[in-house]
């Protein structure tokens, strides 16, 4: 496995927003997170990336501890994320940004990053002058999603990526997850859209009250009655 | 040291006080992170309490010199003759003048270049823009603060020897109200916009002046004051400030 986290629980003060998750994300893989609000999977992706600390539990990645590894080693160690609301700079351009993502890399040429990100986000190279705080909404997400891969990591987690853009745009960053898993990366996505999620993904979990109440390929997930109700706003008897 | 000194010799007594000064000046910060924001830090994000902890040190360390070195006004040796070099207008230029207008320049110029194009200035805006996000860059935040800190404190270091060959006095608190007006500067253009901070002085600095000229010099600090209030009322975000101001949000 490339990614384990074993009966994680985790706490915001004296509530327990994660009560004993555990997961698994194998090379290769897409997996889906799925959940209602306040289920807990921003919580599970923070602490992934180190930027909460856990109660008790453990995360394993590429056969290594790093429960207790400072945030910003894990990136370096491969495990990237693109988190809920983006994250771009705004006072940053374009260029700026993406180099941000490369900040924790030591080799200095950048030059097949950049061509890697511009052949993927073709609209983020007419814009590479431009400060992240006055892109698109779209345009943020591409340059979220075209910023973590500058850390070449292996393993990318993406919080809500469709979150706010319209229909048309959202398929197309479904298309780019699609396109960056043909490429090698294996990604963990967290997403209220569970249709999209659940078609596009390996395996995924179901998250309910800092629990994980499920866990399927996703096919049988996407056929799951209860799945259908809940998530895909499918009535059951219907 | 026998008085001002001139040509090489002058120079080299320049460079090596600003060398103490910013020794001095970068290790009193380097404690002061340690001691003052780091704790806070750990604690709570709150930009409020790092603020109250910042005036709390501010006092400390005049209190500490006021009982070292008492409470008077103090003269600061002369380094450097003060030739008029000539006059614009009714305006002396002189050879100090000159020096801190150009020490100041140079140092601005350098100042931006670190941080706009080096690897670890954008790591500070980064930090100063979004922590979190930083940390998902691989940004080790706490170096980038503390090494924040001890460039801040090299900067200071030039500017007090200035502030010295320039006013030749000094105090235990001298630098408190230097402190406020040099906020009140990055307010009025900007907090976290280093041009903006530039452009605030400078406004600053020919408000006081202009304003002192019309209603008497005794009203240059009530000036500078109801400059900063005027800001934070009608243009909190600072003349340049747009850009954090989105990224608070
Ligand atoms: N900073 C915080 N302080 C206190 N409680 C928090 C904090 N962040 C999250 N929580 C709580 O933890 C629980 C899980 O929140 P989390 O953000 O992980 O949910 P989520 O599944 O990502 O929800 P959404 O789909 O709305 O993004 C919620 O009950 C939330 O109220
Ligand atoms: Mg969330």
């Amino acid at each position: 496995m490339l990614l384990e986290v074993e009966d994680l629980h985790v706490h915001y003060g004296k509530v327990e927003a994660l009560k004993g998750v555990s997961l698994a994300v194998a090379e290769g893989e897409i997996v889906s997170l799925i959940g209602a609000n306040g289920a807990g999977k921003t919580t599970v992706l923070r602490t992934i990336s180190g930027l909460r600390r856990v109660t008790s539990g453990r995360i394993r990645f590429k056969d290594r501890d790093i429960t207790h590894l400072p945030g910003h080693r894990r990136v370096g160690a491969g495990l990237c994320q693109v988190p809920e609301g983006r994250g771009i700079f705004p006072g940053m351009s374009v260029m700026e940004n993406l180099e941000m993502g490369a900040y924790g890399r030591s080799s200095r040429s950048l030059a097949d990053d950049f061509e890697r990100a511009f052949a993927l986000f073709p609209l983020l190279s007419e814009r590479r002058k431009q400060q992240g705080g006055t892109l698109s909404g779209g345009e943020q997400q591409m340059l979220a999603i075209a910023r973590a891969l500058m850390a070449r990591p292996q393993l990318v987690m993406m919080d809500e990526p469709s979150m706010g853009l319209a229909p048309l745009m959202v398929n197309q960053i479904f298309d780019i997850i699609a396109a960056i898993h043909e490429q090698g990366t294996t990604v963990l996505l967290v997403e209220q859209n569970a249709a999209q999620a659940l078609t596009r993904a390996d395996r995924a979990y179901v998250l309910e009250t800092g629990k994980v109440a499920k866990t399927s390929d996703a096919a049988t997930l996407l056929a799951d009655d209860s799945v259908r109700a809940a998530y895909l706003g499918v009535d059951s008897t219907g | 040291m026998k008085g001002p000194q001139t040509g090489i010799v002058l120079i080299g007594v320049l460079l090596l006080c600003a060398l103490a000064a910013m020794g001095a000046s970068a290790t009193t910060a380097f404690l002061l992170e340690r001691v003052a924001y780091r704790p806070l830090r750990r604690r709570t994000t709150s930009r409020l309490a790092a603020l109250i902890s910042a005036i709390g040190a501010s006092f400390f360390i005049q209190e500490v010199f006021a009982l070292r070195y008492g409470r008077d006004i103090l003269p600061f040796p002369r380094i450097m003759n003060k030739t008029v070099l000539f006059h614009i207008g009714s305006g002396e230029v002189r050879t100090d003048k000159v020096l801190v207008v150009l020490a100041a320049i140079v140092m601005m110029i350098l100042l931006d270049r670190f941080v706009g194009t080096s690897r670890l200035g954008r790591g500070i805006r980064a930090t100063a823009q979004d922590p979190e996000m930083a940390v998902l860059m691989g940004v080790n935040i706490d170096r980038v603060i503390v090494l924040t800190f001890i460039l801040g404190g090299l900067m200071a270091g030039v500017a007090a020897l200035l502030f010295g060959t320039f006013f030749e006095v000094t105090q235990y608190n001298i630098g408190f109200l230097l402190g406020i007006k040099a906020f009140t500067a990055a307010v009025l253009g900007g907090i976290g916009n280093l041009r903006g901070a530039l452009i605030g002085g400078f406004a600053l600095g020919l408000i006081e002046s202009y304003g002192a000229s019309i209603f008497g010099a005794q009203w240059k600090d009530v000036i500078a004051f109801v400059v900063l209030v005027l800001v934070l009322l009608v243009r909190p975000t600072g003349l340049l400030g747009e850009q954090l101001a989105r990224s608070r949000i």
